[in-house]
């Protein structure tokens, strides 16, 4: 747990500080609407994880979370079964992941610009397709999804993110693939002589990168009970926050699931705790921007530190 | 220098180091990796600042605060990494931050001038204004060490400065530390080559694991009282004896006509089980492309393998570690560890599969288990088995490397320049468990540009030499200087 030190004392000390501004926030409810809200943004930062513990960066993650609500909106109103249009809907998110791989590793172009083309490309698609309307969504599973508890206590989405975050992690620090992620953020041609395909695993961690963006899609969708085609605009910044912020290196080689979802928790708590004491929006931008800045400077600094200056 | 103290993290680096440099004197600095030579520099150049102790510059009790200071006060550092920005010139590298400049303009006339100067004084024949980058690498050297005497420093500390550098720069190099000398400058040299130190330095300070052991007078004194000095034991030999040339008659590895346009041409060679095959050529000669062509990282355009008298198709480092060839790369840190990662990490990377459980999930006390053996066995120092591999020595680093490889079980090993950098009592366990290996009939392929390394530790011997080999040599019966003559191509016949 040591390695969570910091975080985990950021996010007492944060739970701290609202609870004696707010009386609202320290009660069991406000506690599950935090993970419910977090949920989402949670998600995409397991997948941005993985593309930033290869070294990469996924900007495109909110386009194909957006475009995959729309897939499911379409599927669903055009009649398909909700099992068949959620499957259709992660395979979109798979693709959308595999294009980006694909195109950085056959062409040799920075994920960073392949990602900002994308970004760009998968809103247009959602746009073009929907006429920029928003699909309204009545279809009883997904709502379930995102909005009904179970046992009357447990959100739904709350319970899919603790799932997603063992799966993850257990992918991460316990299977060939997340450790070769590892490596070859850490060194790229020491992975490649040691015997990783890079171009395949960059391509395969963007897959990743682009189905945790289809589930977040799907709980997002559920609960706006409607597909938006201008949905979680910025959303990647806020993963990319919640990830390093959580610890995981932007340059590479390191990283947990488990220090991503307590930094999107941190991230969500900031929010919550924001909203309750009734801070203006604009200001809450603010605040928001110099978390991440802060969450770079400890990932500059412990960069430092690890390499003994 | 006075009682030197400096820790880092769970390491104590230095531990009451004392160090005296007279004037107008060559003092070398002397010890195993890791023994504290480099820590010991970064304080006097000002990168460190000591936990403890004092240093004095002419008698005068002196606390310098930074890299900046320190070059004010008359001392100037030449690393062994370069440190030249590629894409400028010789002469924008050797005035970097100091150049000739009017309204904040930089007089690219006045500043090519300067640098001309500098480096005809220094007999060093390179254009000031061509690109750091489009220079060889040992070229690149010589421009360092331009930089730093172009501050006109008083005590000039030079940190391996020969390892990228030939013989005859070598002897430039001596020739301008004798002018310094003569100057009344002094000169702290930290070498790993004997040969070197007895013929430069006046005095040799000796340091072990952080700690002063004495300085001798370079006249009074040989190797080896200075070795036993470093290691702390006695060293009877530098090279184990290897009894045997191979363990079984067949070709294990055997690759014909090997090429790959404009990186090796024309490569024919086979290694019998439990035979040390070595290449030995000069830097960029290519030797180290025919590995990576034969590893399948340099993937060749035409030309045969064969493993056992059977034809493979190694295009790829993937399909050569299925094939059980292994390959210990020249530079550990760029191409052999991952340095932010921790020993057992990269001790299992390059063959996962090992340390799986049944569910296929990776067992870390299979990890932990197998590193340990590795640890024991090489006896790599480090505090655990999580310790970062960067912040351990290159000899230490070195024995994970080869930890790694040897988990693929391999049984053709390609070890490129595999003790360079490291230290004698290191160096004398690589070579031992080379033979070890070597009798288990693992086929070796050792390449090196230390003429008595291949010369002592190979059973045949290939010459390389503009991307080719061109001959092969006994090494029980071959001289240096016959070597020398098929490298630099001063032959007879032919």
């Amino acid at each position: 747990m040591k390695n969570y030190g910091g975080v985990l004392l950021a996010l007492v000390g944060l739970v701290i500080l609202f609870s004696f501004l707010s009386p609202n926030f320290l009660n069991a409810n406000n506690i599950l609407t935090v993970f419910s809200q977090v949920s989402i943004i949670a998600i995409l930062a397991f997948g941005m994880t993985f593309v930033l513990m290869i070294g990469e960066i996924d900007l495109s993650v909110g386009s194909i979370l957006a475009l995959c609500g729309l897939v499911l909106g379409v599927m669903l109103y055009s009649g398909f079964n909700e099992w068949i249009a959620i499957a259709a809907t992660l395979l979109t998110g798979a693709l959308a992941g595999l294009f980006n791989g694909i195109v950085s590793a056959r062409f040799s172009i920075p994920t960073f610009i392949v990602t900002v083309a994308t970004m760009g490309i998968f809103r247009g698609i959602g746009y073009a397709v929907t006429d920029a309307k928003p699909i309204q969504i009545d279809n009883p599973v997904i709502l379930f999804i995102g909005n009904q508890k179970l046992f009357g206590v447990l959100p739904v989405p709350v319970l899919i993110v603790f799932f997603l975050l063992i799966l993850f992690h257990v992918i991460l620090a316990k299977t060939t693939f997340g450790r070769r992620a590892k490596m070859m953020g850490g060194n790229r041609l020491a992975a490649e002589y040691a015997g990783v395909n890079t171009k395949t695993m960059k391509m395969k961690i963007f897959v990743v990168s682009g189905i945790a963006a289809a589930i977040s899609g799907i709980l997002m969708a559920s609960r706006l009970y409607s597909a938006q085609p201008n949905a979680a605009g910025g959303y990647e910044l806020d993963a990319i926050a919640a990830a390093v912020l959580g610890g995981t290196s932007l340059t590479g080689g390191y990283g947990t699931v488990l220090g991503t979802f307590i930094g999107a928790l941190i991230m969500g708590v900031i929010n919550n705790g924001m909203n309750l004491i009734g801070m203006p929006y604009f200001y809450q931008q603010i605040v928001k921007g110099l978390i991440i800045i802060i969450a770079v400077y400890i990932d500059v600094r412990n960069k430092q530190r690890m390499l003994g200056k | 220098m006075k009682g030197i103290h400096k820790e880092f993290p769970g390491v104590v680096a230095l531990d009451g180091v004392d160090l005296k440099l007279e004037e107008g004197k060559v003092l070398a600095l002397l010890g195993e990796n890791g023994a504290g030579k480099s820590t010991l520099m970064k304080i006097l150049s000002g990168s460190y600042q000591p936990d403890g102790g004092d240093i004095y510059l002419y008698g005068k009790k002196v606390e310098i605060k930074n890299v900046n200071h320190a070059r004010s006060l008359g001392i100037s550092i030449i690393y062994q990494e370069l440190s030249l920005s590629p894409n400028m010139t010789v002469a924008e590298n050797i005035f970097a931050m100091r150049e000739p400049a009017r309204f904040g303009l930089i007089n690219d006339k006045e500043l090519n001038r300067q640098a001309k100067t500098l480096l005809d004084e220094l007999e060093i024949d390179i254009s000031p204004s061509k690109p750091v980058n489009e220079l060889s690498i040992s070229n690149q050297q010589l421009v360092e060490i331009a930089k730093a005497l172009s501050m006109q420093p008083k005590i000039i500390i030079m940190d391996e400065p020969t390892s990228a550098l030939s013989s005859k720069e070598t002897e430039l190099l001596f020739k301008i530390i004798r002018k310094l000398k003569h100057k009344g400058n002094s000169v702290i040299y930290i070498s790993h080559r004997m040969e070197e130190i007895f013929e430069i330095s006046d005095s040799i300070s000796v340091l072990r694991d952080g700690k002063y052991i004495g300085t001798v007078e370079t006249a009074n004194t040989d190797p080896d009282e200075l070795i036993v000095m470093m290691v702390g034991r006695e060293m009877n030999q530098f090279y184990p004896q290897k009894e045997f040339t191979f363990v079984k008659d067949e070709k294990l590895l055997e690759v014909k006509n090997y090429t790959k346009k404009g990186y090796y041409h024309d490569v024919n060679l086979f290694v019998r089980p439990g035979e040390i095959l070595g290449l030995y050529g000069l830097m960029g000669s290519g030797r180290t492309e025919i590995a990576r062509g034969i590893f399948g990282m340099l993937k060749k355009d035409s030309g045969q393998m064969f493993i056992r008298g059977r034809e493979v198709h190694v295009d790829s480092s993937i399909s050569a570690i299925k094939h059980k060839i292994a390959f210990v790369t020249e530079d550990r840190k760029h191409e052999g560890l991952v340095l932010t990662a921790s020993v057992y990490e990269n001790v299992t990377f390059a063959n996962l599969h090992k340390v799986l459980n049944a569910i296929k999930l990776i067992s870390h006390k299979k990890e932990a288990d197998i590193t340990k053996e590795h640890v024991d066995h090489l006896r790599i120092k480090t505090p655990n088995i999580y310790q970062m591999v960067n912040n351990l020595s290159g000899g230490n680093q070195q024995k994970i490397v080869l930890s790694k490889w040897f988990e693929i079980e391999p049984e053709i090993l390609i070890l490129d320049e595999p003790t360079r950098g490291i230290d004698i009592g290191a160096k004398y366990e690589i070579y031992k468990l080379m033979i070890d290996l070597a009798k288990k009939g693992v086929g070796i392929i050792l390449i090196s540009s230390e003429l008595p390394e291949v010369l002592n530790m190979s059973d045949r011997l290939l010459i390389v030499k503009d991307r080719r080999i061109v001959t092969e040599l006994d090494p029980k019966r071959t001289t240096p200087e016959e070597i020398m003559m098929h490298i630099t191509g001063r032959r007879g016949e032919s």
